[in-house]
């Protein structure tokens, strides 16, 4: 028997306001254990949640990014239930009126293009972080509490673990465009959860469902679907029974382990949050907020190919990444060429930045002093080989590259006469050269070159030294 | 009588993560029973169409800027706390349970 | 004659006169308190060494404008206070020492130079007619000692009967305010639900919860009322609108004022001495102009039961965070982390917070929510509804506050049934969220006092005040002090 697989993924975005969705403790990653927070986060008896107006746009922004229809009115709900990181015990959350619904994103696998339908974005806040200690106690921080979260909760739209994989980059990256999130998983700014089923082909009705936790990398929500695939394959062909249970990945062992078998539905007891007032969203706002999108990755591909003339692959390695993209831009509108600005962005920066470990917002380079280089180059003012001098510079501490060209002493030497005394110069040490290449030695040539532009710390004029070279040799 | 079970007493106080002795739980199948019970009377009155009342007001889009606040400093976090270590609240290990 | 007669108006011409002090009135709060709350119960906790330097602190004061400017008050333990034990009168929070913050109304005290002389005794976390439900020493009522003085805020109405403070906060969710200042003979006020913010007031129904003043005159109620209401932006169902000079709106006159009287506010249940009362008072309005009509809030019978489907369904999420994790007393019981919540709460919350827990979950959990949730919610709309055509026509209603007066200790304790349905009057108040008072119009043949509730429009307390002004004007109820402790 064939089967077919389903696969519907919720992802959870954490919003990058300044302060928390319902008390102004400040929103940031990494900081010491518990200072994050105020006694709205902890729970404390008597605090009241207020919500955040930002949480909302950015909110309504990602949804409107991912198409969905934005709801007039909306409200917020409470969700029972207990667990140490969630002080309240309740999580404040959108029930049955998500701020956005019936949206898609279209992904693209082995050359084919596919919707992939989004059921609902809702908003809600996040929980505090627990660690286990090996000394059977467990540690709460609750700096994560009330960080502001959009869950993205999918259609069951995908059909293999790489459709899964192509529609998380892609939410990735529209999310990324919009700006109101980092979208980072390692820092747990972008979360997911997958639910996967099986079912024969032809079958119309879904099979029983498994759900997929402590998913930490994209490649391992991909590795975790692929392992569940062949698992409830097996057991569906040893005419055994699927059960609806959560399962997590496990890094080391590349297998999905049982958590625990779902009895029933959870009972969260929803009911709308009585601290909260009712949300109504006009058009004024819907609009006011849709003007605040910036290109999205899709649009600005397809940009790239037709106005600028740049090669589908360069395109979409530049919009992979907003920072990326927006730094080719800005470089390009201070007149740096394009295709030399895509060149370098694709090759000695990126380069840079996979060594380092670094986004290209934390170079000490500026736009501007790119497309200046580059300027540099295409004048003549610098070599190319001089150049990555000037870029190493550049990446490192910045400035502005004519100024590191000038105190560095890096021009190119172009006066035909200085240069020609140089060669005469390097000639006059190197006699045995001369009488090689007489001799036919072509090599001789290229050492002479060699001699010349060491002499000169490569700041020659290459094809200048070249023309004279020749020249001064044959007067010998 | 309202038909609400021991097994029922059980389960909600287990949402409730209380722990309920089975003399308590006897007791709250009772009492519980009548208030349902009473509660009843409700189903005399016709809703349809009534909408749902969560706010007496009418209010709406009550927000605040995205503006952080300082407020208290970590200790004071703790100055309540049952437990806590090197700058966490303290539980027993919560793997195997909820 | 105590200091405490006297009403905060004249206090204040006494302090400018540089007949009293501050420390005086703080002296005379404490003093009154060791002589009678060994009796009455009225404290849970007192703020003796704050109170007294900020007394200190007041006498040197150049500026003594501010509008409660050394007057000695209490607050309600389930009103958050900076530095300052708040327990909900609950064993969960019997450690709970410093709150971290002031919540808005205390805040709001402060401002206007009140001073708090301590935190009183209610029903754990307010759930409770009788303050029997404090797991502490439960409150007894200053007139007698033998009854109850009502709840949830039988602390704070209590404290102002025996003359402990010159007023209190309490806070209201089904009568929590009226029904013990009735009991009391004290003048108890619930406002508008959004006139006062609920900032700091320890959830119980976070949708009928309102902080008011208790007090022993109208006067003094309005003073309070206008310090402590307004918008807040720490509570987003505060309203925002202005508050008036309710204070100013106590003009005596109220010819012309229209009176609504519900009849389901006269019937079979309520005492007949509380009844005779009642149409005592309808006299003593038409004396002074007013005119009043029978009217009917024909959903009436419903609202308790409405009530207690609402209130223990958001109860049972504003209590879930009582938790063990992060405050309050963790059981020592618990070795892994589902008993911490389960024991912590099983051994922190008394028989009556419990049961409300498990209604409030039952009505919540899958596949009863529409039944009994939602339903409920419905009433409430079709009870608002009745409110809202009665004040088409008329400026006030005007019933009892309870069908009797203050019970027996002991007395309802196993028929919890009864003594809901007896907070029948208060109820539907709350669920409209209509502003109501209560204050003393008379007293039972066993020398009880007796409540006379007067209801607004939403945020017309200034009405309310101006109809409980006038008639406490032309009565004497209020005068009676209950015989405590000798002095008095």
């Amino acid at each position: 028997m064939n089967f077919e697989t389903i696969i519907g993924l919720e992802v959870h975005v954490e919003l990058k306001t300044k302060s928390k969705i319902f008390s102004p403790s400040v929103n940031e990653f990494g900081s010491d254990p518990n200072t994050n927070i105020n006694p709205i986060d902890l729970g404390y008896p008597g605090t009241l949640p207020v919500l955040n107006e930002e949480a909302v746009n950015f909110a309504m922004k990602a949804a409107m990014a991912l198409n969905c229809e934005i709801a007039t009115h909306t409200k917020f709900d409470r969700k029972n239930y207990f667990y140490p990181d969630n002080p309240k015990a309740y999580q404040i959350s959108q029930f049955d009126q998500p701020i956005g619904e019936n949206g898609w994103i279209e992904i693209e696998v082995n050359g084919k293009k596919k919707r992939i339908g989004i059921t609902r974005v809702h908003m809600e806040e996040d929980a505090g972080k627990l660690t286990h200690g090996e000394d059977g106690y467990s540690y709460i921080d609750f700096n994560r509490q009330g960080t502001p979260l959009i869950e993205i909760v999918s259609e069951p739209d995908m059909r293999s673990p790489e459709e899964a994989y192509a529609y998380l980059e892609k939410l990735k990256n529209i999310i990324q465009y919009t700006g109101v999130s980092d979208v980072k998983m390692q820092e747990g700014s972008l979360r997911c959860d997958a639910n996967i089923s099986l079912r024969p082909i032809g079958q119309e009705k879904f099979g029983t469902k498994a759900e997929l936790k402590n998913l930490n990398s994209f490649s391992f929500v991909q590795k975790g679907l692929e392992f569940e695939e062949k698992r409830q394959e097996k057991v569906l062909l040893s005419g055994g029974e699927i059960l609806q249970e959560t399962r997590r990945y496990d890094e080391k062992t590349k297998e999905t382990i049982l958590m625990r078998v779902k009895e029933g539905s959870d009972d969260y007891r929803y009911f709308p949050e009585p601290d909260l007032v009712q949300l109504y969203i006009d058009d004024a706002w819907k609009e006011r907020i849709r003007s605040e999108i910036p290109e999205l990755p899709d649009v600005r591909r397809r940009r790239y190919v037709t106005e600028l003339g740049l090669s589908e692959y360069d395109a979409n390695v530049l919009t992979a990444s907003k920072q990326m993209s927006d730094f080719f831009e800005e470089a390009v509108s201070h007149g740096g060429d394009i295709k030399q600005v895509s060149n370098w962005l694709m090759g000695e920066v990126s380069a840079y930045m996979n060594k380092h470990y670094k986004e290209i917002q934390e170079l000490a380079i500026t736009p501007e002093a790119l497309a200046k280089m580059i300027q540099l180059i295409e004048d003549g003012t610098i070599s190319s080989k001089i150049a990555k001098k000037v870029f190493a510079e550049l990446v490192e501490n910045g400035g502005d590259p004519e100024q590191i060209v000038k105190d560095k002493g890096l021009v190119q030497i172009s006066d035909p006469e200085q240069l020609k005394e140089i060669v005469n110069n390097i000639l006059d040490e190197n006699e045995q050269s001369i009488t090689d290449f007489k001799n036919g030695k072509g090599k001789a040539h290229g050492y002479l070159v060699g001699q010349i532009m060491k002499a000169t710390k490569g700041q020659a004029n290459p094809p200048l030294v070249n023309k004279i070279l020749s020249e001064e040799l044959s007067k010998r | 009588m309202a038909d609400i079970s021991k097994e029922q007493v059980k389960h909600v106080a287990h949402l409730a993560r209380l722990a309920v002795t089975d003399e308590e739980v006897e007791q709250l199948v009772d009492e519980l029973s009548a208030i349902i019970d009473y509660a009843e009377q409700l189903n005399e009155l016709d809703t349809d169409g009534i909408e749902p009342t969560t706010h007496v007001l009418d209010l709406k889009n009550i927000m605040r800027k995205d503006e952080p606040k300082e407020w208290i400093t970590q200790e004071e976090a703790f100055k309540n706390a049952p437990d806590q270590q090197d700058g966490h609240f303290r539980v027993p290990s919560i793997l195997g349970d909820s | 004659m105590s200091l405490f007669d006297h009403t905060i108006k004249e206090i204040e011409a006494k302090l400018h006169n540089k007949e009293i002090t501050v420390q005086d009135l703080v002296d005379e709060s404490y003093r009154r308190i060791k002589e009678v709350d060994g009796q009455v119960h009225a404290f849970l906790t007192l703020d003796e060494e704050n109170a007294r330097a900020k007394a200190k602190e007041l006498d040197q004061a150049a500026d003594t404008t501010a509008s409660l400017f050394g007057i000695p008050g209490g607050i309600k333990d389930n009103i958050v206070t900076k530095g300052v034990r708040t327990t909900c009168a609950s064993q969960f929070l019997d450690n709970f020492n410093d709150p971290l913050y002031d919540a808005t109304a205390v805040q709001k005290l402060k401002n206007e130079q009140a001073i708090s002389v301590g935190k009183l005794n209610m029903d754990e976390f307010a759930m409770g007619s009788t303050n029997e439900n404090s797991s502490y020493t439960p409150t007894r009522n200053p007139w007698n000692t033998d009854y109850v003085p009502g709840g949830s805020s039988g602390g704070s109405a209590a404290a102002v009967a025996a003359g402990e403070v010159l007023f209190s906060l309490g806070s209201d969710t089904g009568g929590s305010i009226r029904q013990p200042a009735s009991f009391c003979g004290v003048v108890g006020m619930k406002p508008t639900y959004g006139r006062v913010s609920r900032f700091g007031l320890v959830a119980f129904a976070s949708s009928l919860d309102q902080i008011g003043p208790i007090t022993r005159t109208v006067e003094d109620n309005a003073r309070v009322l206008e310090v402590i209401a307004g918008h807040d932006e720490m509570d987003t169902t505060s309203a925002n609108i202005d508050v008036p000079k309710y204070t100013e709106a106590l003009t005596e006159d109220i010819s012309g004022l229209k009176i609504a009287v519900p009849k389901e506010y006269l019937a079979e249940g309520v005492a007949p001495e509380v009844r005779e009362s009642i149409l005592e008072a309808l006299k003593v309005y038409e004396s002074l102009g007013a005119t009043w009509e029978e009217v009917s809030l024909p959903h009436s019978k419903y609202a308790v039961s409405a009530y207690y489907l609402l209130s223990s369904s958001e109860a049972s999420a504003n209590l879930a965070r009582f938790d063990g994790v992060r405050y309050g007393v963790r059981s020592e019981n618990a070795d892994n982390m589902i008993d911490v919540f389960k024991k912590s709460r099983s051994e922190g919350f008394g028989p009556e917070v419990k049961k409300r827990i498990m209604l409030g979950t039952f009505a919540l959990s899958s596949g009863y929510y529409d039944a009994y949730y939602k339903k409920a919610q419905k009433v409430r709309t079709l009870i608002k509804q009745d409110f809202d055509k009665i004040f088409e026509d008329f400026d006030v209603i005007v019933g009892p506050t309870s069908p009797t007066t203050a019970y027996k200790v002991g007395e309802l304790i196993d028929d919890p049934l009864t003594m809901y349905a007896n907070d029948i009057l208060t109820i539907p108040v709350n669920l409209a969220g209509v502003p109501g008072i209560s204050l003393p119009c008379g007293f039972s043949e066993n020398g009880l006092p007796i409540g006379l509730q007067i209801i607004g429009k939403y945020f017309d307390e200034s009405t309310v005040y101006r109809a409980a002004h006038a008639f406490e004007q032309a009565t004497e109820h209020h005068k009676k002090r209950p015989q405590l402790g000798g002095a008095n």
